[in-house]
């Protein structure tokens, strides 16, 4: 199935990515490329094949929930572009 | 005395343990080397010029007070900088993480400290451990140490460049699709991508986590066991980290090939294959066979279906994975944004690479509504299909032999404006990552050329032991290390 320009405009969108026109046309091909090679998989049968979301055999993970010590708020915030008052600062959310 | 830097881990680890040589010497050797070499080959992102040499005089202080610093005390290590360093640079090849400073250190980074190992830098990489020839780094392009205009492979390309220019014994590297075997191949060096769960991915930045494994490079298969010992085993941090017990990996090496059964699966062999890399892996079956051991082949059926598979999975896990390169907490910021969506957007697209953005937007199509079961799902179903192949396969034999990659090192351009070409350079390796098995690439041979060739041995699940010690037995039969150099870096 071929993707149009308004889809992968969308995709963007849920990306939250921006792209020139000129990029949105080379990005087009060239998923439309991979896309029409990954339609391979159609010449298999797999209806009632169980998916494999992960090969490991760990299923639950569990630990003992004991208090270990966390860093600093202060280094937590070190790679910010932006902090306050010990808060990540961003530009306003509502226009 | 041989030169120090082209000395095993192996070697230089039982010399600075009879006191032979200190590691004080070692590390200077290593950084002398880095200097003189590395403006040729760019492998190195960042040196840890001081660290490293503070670290070297607590080994030998430890040594003359008669106290064991460890079992790679003096050895120096190159780290992937996709591997979270405590106050040290991690940029992941990016640009959105330019000027990141992490404040912890990776579980394997802690445990390669305390075992007396010497990080001596960060290297360089694909973005995101994204391509397979190093050149999406957003920083500097890695040259091959065999021919200067060709690309290391990718996208531990640093870290296996690192080790062929004999600029360290050993170094970490990070494996999704081929991100270690097939830089390996391309450098003549061993490297191996572990079981899924055999290390722990605390601290190593996230691409695809079903997917990613960290390991080693080495100057050969031994000092890959000594380093894996290590790093190996149980982490409470990572949920996927498994309790399965660490072997002895170095202590198996001197069984060899005893009781091993090979096979040599016929998909891997495509007639397409480059030729001097067909001849190469069968003149080592060969070599094998000469051994004493016993070789069948065998079908994975499903091999074809690999490339598409993986390249669903893998964007899909990615575009969820990245979502958290946002400009909030860390890392680049486009400081002229005035509100938050724009400020998303903005940041994303200037610090995302070409490469990286093409994958976060191929995964989210493949995630989006109404597209879900027709990629995402039947590609999960696909992974069910290869793993069974690869269980029935191991029904009959315990280890497999392949090419690691379709073809030698291409040079810089050759597959850059055509992604999908590059994402071939994986159809030997990916499989493995989907399927969650070990396997080893060791260079076994060179071209017209005089490019390394490099062939894979596939194990079981948590059967690196097998692995590693079939890998020992026919690289001394091989013995490549003795008869080929990396000709572009020779003084």
């Amino acid at each position: 199935m071929a993707i149009e320009i308004a889809e992968v405009r969308h995709i963007a969108k849920l990306a939250n990515l921006d792209f020139s026109d000129e990029e949105m046309l080379v990005l087009s091909r060239q998923l439309n490329e991979i896309l029409g090679y990954i339609e391979k998989l159609d010449e298999l049968d797999i209806g009632a094949i169980e998916p494999t979301s992960h090969v490991t055999e760990v299923s639950h993970a569990f630990r003992e929930d004991v208090v270990v010590p966390s860093i600093p708020v202060s280094e937590a915030l070190a790679n910010a572009p932006e902090s306050r008052e010990g808060h990540f600062t961003v530009p306003k959310v509502i226009g | 005395m041989q030169e120090l830097f082209r000395l095993t881990g192996t070697e230089i680890l039982s010399r600075i343990r009879s006191r032979e040589i200190s590691a004080t010497e070692t590390v200077r050797a290593c950084l002398e080397r880095i200097a003189a070499v590395d403006p040729r080959v760019l492998a190195f992102r960042t040196v840890f010029r001081e660290d490293a040499l503070a670290r070297a005089r607590d080994v030998d202080e430890a040594l003359s007070r008669g106290s064991d610093p460890g079992p790679l005390a003096g050895l120096p290590i190159a780290l992937k900088d996709i591997l979270s360093t405590a106050g040290r640079p991690t940029t992941c090849g990016s640009r959105i993480l330019a000027g990141f400073i992490p404040c912890f250190d990776a579980t394997v980074v802690e445990r390669l400290k305390r075992a007396g190992a010497i990080p001596i830098g960060k290297t360089n990489m694909d973005e995101f451990a994204m391509g397979s020839s190093t050149e999406n780094s957003g920083y500097e392009k890695t040259r091959n140490p065999w021919d200067l205009k060709r690309v290391p492979g990718g996208s531990s390309g640093g870290s296996a460049a690192a080790v062929a220019a004999d600029l360290v014994p050993v170094a970490l590297g990070s494996d999704t699709g081929g991100s270690i075997r097939q830089p390996a191949a391309l450098c003549g060096v061993p490297g191996l991508k572990t079981t899924y769960g055999r290390v722990s991915r605390f601290g190593l930045v996230a691409f695809a986590s079903s997917l990613d494994q960290i390991g080693p490079f080495g100057r050969c298969v031994e000092d890959v066991a000594r380093v894996l010992r290590v790093i190996a085993g149980h982490d409470s941090r990572d949920s996927t980290s498994s309790p399965a017990p660490v072997a002895d990996y170095v202590a198996e090496l001197p069984r060899g090939i005893a009781g091993l059964r090979f096979g040599v699966p016929r998909e891997y062999f495509p007639s397409g294959l480059d030729a001097e890399i067909g001849a190469a892996v069968r003149a080592a079956l060969d070599k094998l066979r000469g051994m004493g051991a016993t070789l069948e082949e065998v079908s994975l059926p499903h091999t074809d279906y690999t490339i598409p598979t993986y390249y669903i999975l893998a964007t899909a896990e990615a575009s969820s994975n990245l979502a958290r390169y946002d400009g909030a907490r860390y890392g680049y910021r486009d400081a002229a944004a005035r509100e938050l969506g724009e400020m998303y957007r903005r940041s994303r697209s200037v610090g995302f690479g070409p490469e990286v953005k093409r994958r976060i937007m191929l995964g989210t199509y493949v995630l989006s509504s109404g597209y879900y079961d027709a990629y995402y799902l039947k590609a999960q179903k696909v992974r069910t299909l290869l793993k069974r192949d690869f269980d029935e396969a191991f029904r009959k034999v315990d280890l497999l032999v392949t090419p690691t990659t379709p073809g030698p090192a291409f040079r810089f351009g050759e597959k850059t404006d055509d992604p999908l070409q590059m994402y071939l350079s994986d159809i030997f390796t990916a499989t493995i990552n989907l399927v969650g098995v070990p396997a080893l690439s060791l260079p076994c041979g060179v071209n017209a050329q005089g490019l390394p060739l490099g062939l894979q041995i596939i194990g079981r699940p948590f059967g690196e032991a097998d692995l590693l010690r079939a890998g020992a037995a026919l690289e001394a039969e091989l013995g490549f290390r003795l008869r080929h150099r990396p000709q572009a870096i020779l003084h």
